[in-house]
């Protein structure tokens, strides 16, 4: 039972096939039996989950229906949830609990979703590995001995390994489509302003989107009904309608141009993961779909762009958390400033404060013009790069990451290695564009690889329908990790 | 004097919104520490701001109202700083494309009207306050959020005031302005109207300004003037002795009546302004514009202009009553009853101002109508009773707030003109006084006032002073 997608364990709920509380009790059985080799949640919300569940199946008997009616879900622990824990895997907010949920965790609510828990990240969001956690990293489901990715790393590997039918996680540079990629499983980075913020503890506001991580493009969709569309709550969510994306799914491929973008594939990419993303390219193609080839001149400059823009963001965003309000406080001090000093010192991670730090010095007076100024024209320049391409080309094809999952501890003291793995993913975040990350693919040690396929603004549509089209016709997505 | 006195403002207005700028908390006075918060003012993690759209167009009143051009184009950012009294570490505040720019209002100070002009205006929110404890309780500081989130605008002006009068008239205006837009309630109590005075001082003739000061804490207008005067004086001491003022930020202490130094520009903030990420930008068309445009009613300096000109008072009175909206709309309604405008304007600023100022109320809440006064004021015209008499009705009316009508007729109040009662008082007071008589008609004419005295002392003050005059003399005239 725990090995359904999101939609087959709708389709078993609504032919009765099983009760939302049996399959509860399926995934939480998983969990009891794998989640020592994973290490995917941070804590579970078992309780209020078989509760859900029974109210789920009591609102079934009544004949009642919604999109997620009974079905059980994981929400990356930076999304907040009323009267549960939101750590953000920090020490600062280890205790802390909202008094209010996300709007993503009200829609998913009212759709009838049942929380088992929340999955581990690295510090705040800030990290491709789960390595940079408060609690502890988390696991590769293909390889024990290899990262889950990050951030959203907890959400991936809890997928990947069946103890949920889905889960959320969000992405600022990668985030969800890099550790989807490591952990075999589909995920999908939303148009920025298509899906709420609110309650999401911020990163980088101008680049954090929350977003599906699911077992097929299929489940991302019905995923997307729920989440996607305009929150009063966030001036950044968009007015734009919100599609049904799963009708989406359906529709024509053929004759649809596939971009691939040059500087995608110079050096630096392993050969494994590019001869799979040559293979799924030739797949697309013999499906009906064109390629054309384009350019994104200024790719080069992505990943120093986001690490200006993100850390500045980042740096202020992280200024709320001082120990007077909540969270966090050392005890140690007798002033004011030693009582800052000490609490963000303690409550911080290294990886955080290295980006506090940056973000702060690049916003400081005498090197705003030359960083942060700088980095926001080279983002209109990255942005610009995808509005000419896609006068060439519907969608662009890429790999999601330059390598397969590396090993723990393998780059933990390189945080510029670290930001490398990050290098196909984030302009896409810096472009606002949604993108999709699906196995294509394993390499010779079995471990997965991940094809992404990244749109135009707000059409996510093409970007579910050919992803949806490619995993009808391939089957790395139905494959599990034996755990 | 050899130095010419620069000084240029920057007032914190608080918005008169019912809700907080960026969610919807209450705004109101007084609450108990922290019940006017929620997740948002409180700056939890995950929130985000929701600009409140009545604080825009409070705002943008207060830009069409001061002259200012509003930006079509609005954009907020970020000013970073750490102190307990701000949740979030930064104040949501517009530094690039402020709501409205290139205002100015108009003073006058000694007859002399000159343009003041206004640099900017801009929205940005309020942070909380620390109460620091007392006694057994000192050393620790408690920190209260209700007012975190107020919707404030920061309104700039050039430095073009030239002395603490102009400074203390530039003030009056710009609070009588806001008043009447409906803007904000200005009160400095509640710390709705609050200022910081920029001083410097250079030769005269001189081009470049001289190194300034930044005065902070100056609580009342009263103080703003006692403020910039001891600083004026602080500085050309320095200036005299051949020393340089040092650019710092000085708290005024309003005991001593001396400014002090709070922290030099080397311990200036580095703020790391930047866009605010979680807001969109701020598009201002036209139609909106000139929709709040038409809001925008007729303002004190038009109305002192109208009055003058249309009611013939003198540009003084027309300051007075145009001071405050309230105080000119009850000149209006009077003069519209009555239309006598300088009488009504002498009894406004005379005698209906000094028992409002005793009784510490506005004239809003005055207990005297305009239709009241009017009624005493027909009194007088009638000849019932006599200008000093209807001071004495007045303060009455004032308490009780009876008629004129009934108060005369019940305390007797009403004035004697009938001759043959007068006849009577006069030819008293004529018998018991033969020695006054003989000297009036030895040529001191001037004593027929203490002859009109004694007869009004005899009639209580009743007797129609004119007529006593006039009666006096035709008697004291005959052979």
């Amino acid at each position: 039972m725990h090995r359904s997608t999101l939609t087959q364990a709708k389709e078993g709920l609504k032919k009765k096939q099983f009760s939302a509380l049996e399959l509860t009790e399926a995934v939480f059985k998983r969990i009891d039996q794998v989640e020592d080799n994973v290490k995917a949640f941070v804590h579970l919300t078992r309780e209020s989950a078989l509760y859900q569940a029974k109210e789920a199946d009591r609102k079934i008997a009544a004949g009642e229906d919604a999109p997620l009616l009974g079905i059980p879900l994981a929400l990356k622990d930076l999304i907040c949830t009323k009267g549960a824990r939101t750590t953000c895997s920090s020490r600062y907010l280890d205790k802390f609990v909202a008094p209010y949920d996300a709007t993503v965790t009200e829609r998913l609510k009212r759709a009838g979703a049942v929380i088992i828990g929340k999955t581990n990240m690295d510090e705040f969001a800030m990290g491709s590995s789960n390595e940079n956690s408060w609690h502890h990293p988390t696991l590769n489901p293909w390889a024990r001995d290899r990262v889950p990715g990050g951030s959203s790393g907890g959400s991936a590997a809890a997928v990947g390994a069946n103890e949920c039918m889905a889960a959320l996680g969000s992405d600022t540079g990668g985030s969800i489509r890099q550790p989807a990629s490591f952990c075999g499983i589909t995920g999908l980075k939303p148009t920025y302003g298509r899906v709420s913020r609110f309650g999401l503890v911020a990163f980088a506001s101008s680049l954090d989107q929350i977003g599906p991580m699911t077992k097929t493009v299929e489940d991302a969709a019905l995923l997307m009904n729920v989440i996607g569309g305009k929150d009063p709550l966030d001036s950044t969510s968009a007015e734009n309608a919100l599609p049904d994306f799963t009708k989406a799914l359906k529709g024509e491929i053929k004759g649809l141009k596939l971009g691939i973008p040059k500087e995608y594939f110079t050096s630096g990419i392993d050969p494994e993961v590019e001869q799979a993303v040559r293979e799924a390219i030739k797949t697309l193609e013999s499906l009906g779909m064109q390629t054309v080839e384009v350019s994104l001149p200024h790719t080069d400059y992505a990943v120093a762009t986001y690490y200006i823009l993100a850390c500045a963001e980042a740096s202020t965003n992280l200024s709320r958390y001082d120990g007077v309000r909540y969270g966090y406080r050392s005890e140690k001090s007798d002033n004011l400033l030693d009582m800052y000093l000490n609490t963000r010192s303690e409550g911080f991670g290294e990886e955080v404060k290295r980006r506090i730090i940056l973000g702060t010095f690049v916003l400081s007076s005498g090197y705003y013009d030359a960083y942060y100024l700088k980095g926001q024209k080279a983002r209109t320049l990255i942005k610009q790069d995808f509005e000419d391409a896609y006068k060439k080309c519907d969608l662009i094809v890429a790999p999601t990451c330059p390598a397969p999952a590396f090993k723990l501890g393998e780059k933990l003291d390189d945080p510029l290695q670290m930001y490398l793995a990050d290098i196909y993913t984030i302009s896409a975040n810096l472009a606002g564009i949604p993108a999709l990350s699906i196995p294509c693919g394993f390499t010779i040690d079995n471990l997965p690889i991940g094809l992404q396929l990244m749109g135009r603004h707000f059409d996510e549509e093409t970007l579910l329908k050919v992803g949806h089209h490619f995993q009808q016709n391939t089957d790395f997505h139905r494959k599990f990790a034996s755990l | 004097m050899k130095y010419e006195t620069v000084i240029g403002l920057e007032v914190h207005v608080q918005l008169k919104t019912q809700t907080k700028i960026f969610c919807s908390c209450s705004t109101e006075f007084g609450r108990p520490a922290n019940e006017n918060t929620c997740p948002i003012c409180l700056g939890m993690p995950g929130v985000l701001p929701v600009l409140n759209k009545q604080a825009v167009e409070y705002a943008m009143q207060a830009c069409l109202a001061t002259d200012c051009r509003i930006n079509p184009r609005n954009t907020f950012d970020r000013k970073n700083y750490f102190y307990p009294d701000l949740p979030k570490g930064y104040q949501i505040t517009q530094l690039n494309l402020p709501i409205g720019e290139h205002g100015h209002i108009n003073i006058n100070v000694n007859s002399v009207q000159k343009r003041i002009g206004i640099t900017r205006i801009h929205m940005e929110e309020d942070a909380g306050k620390l109460v620091h404890g007392e006694n057994e309780d000192q050393g620790k500081s408690y920190v209260d959020l209700n007012r975190t989130g107020t919707p404030l605008v920061e309104i700039v002006s050039e430095p073009e005031m030239r002395s603490a009068e102009e400074a203390r008239e530039y003030l009056n205006q710009l609070k009588a302005i806001l008043l009447y837009t409906g803007v904000s309630d200005c009160n400095m109590e509640e710390g709705s109207f609050r200022c910081d005075a920029n001083i410097s001082l250079r030769p005269f003739g001189q081009e470049p300004f001289g190194t300034r000061t930044e005065l902070k804490n100056l609580n009342s207008f009263r103080f703003i003037q006692k403020a910039i005067d001891y600083e004026v004086e602080r500085q050309t001491n320095i200036l005299d002795q051949g020393d340089k003022v040092i650019q710092e930020t000085r708290l005024y202490d309003s005991d001593k009546g001396v400014t002090r130094s709070m922290r030099s520009k080397e311990e200036a903030h580095d703020y790391r302004y930047f866009p605010e990420p979680d807001l969109v930008r701020l598009t201002m068309d036209n139609e909106w514009i000139e929709r709040i445009r038409k809001t925008i009613p007729e303002l004190p300096e038009q109305k002192r202009k109208r009055f003058v000109t249309e009611h013939d008072i003198p540009e003084y009175d027309a300051g007075v009553l145009t001071a405050s909206q309230s105080m000119a709309n009850y000149y209006e309604e009077c003069v519209a009853l009555h239309p006598h405008p300088k009488i009504i304007s002498n009894w406004i600023m005379g005698d209906l101002s000094y028992e409002l100022k005793n009784d510490g109320r506005e004239i809003e809440d005055c207990p005297v109508a305009p239709a009241s006064l009017i009624g005493l004021l027909q009194l007088i015209d009638k000849g019932t009773i006599s200008g000093k008499m209807a001071k004495t009705v007045f303060e009455e009316m004032y308490q009780t707030g009876k008629p004129a009508q009934e108060i005369v007729k019940q305390k007797g109040l009403a004035q004697i003109s009938d001759s043959s009662s007068i006849d009577k008082l006069i030819d008293d007071v004529l018998a018991d006084n033969p020695k006054q008589i003989e000297s009036y008609r030895n040529g001191k004419e001037t004593i027929i006032g203490y002859f009109v005295g004694q007869v009004m002392k005899a009639s209580k003050g009743q007797a129609n002073p004119a007529v006593v005059n006039q009666m006096l003399k035709e008697k004291l005239n005959q052979p």
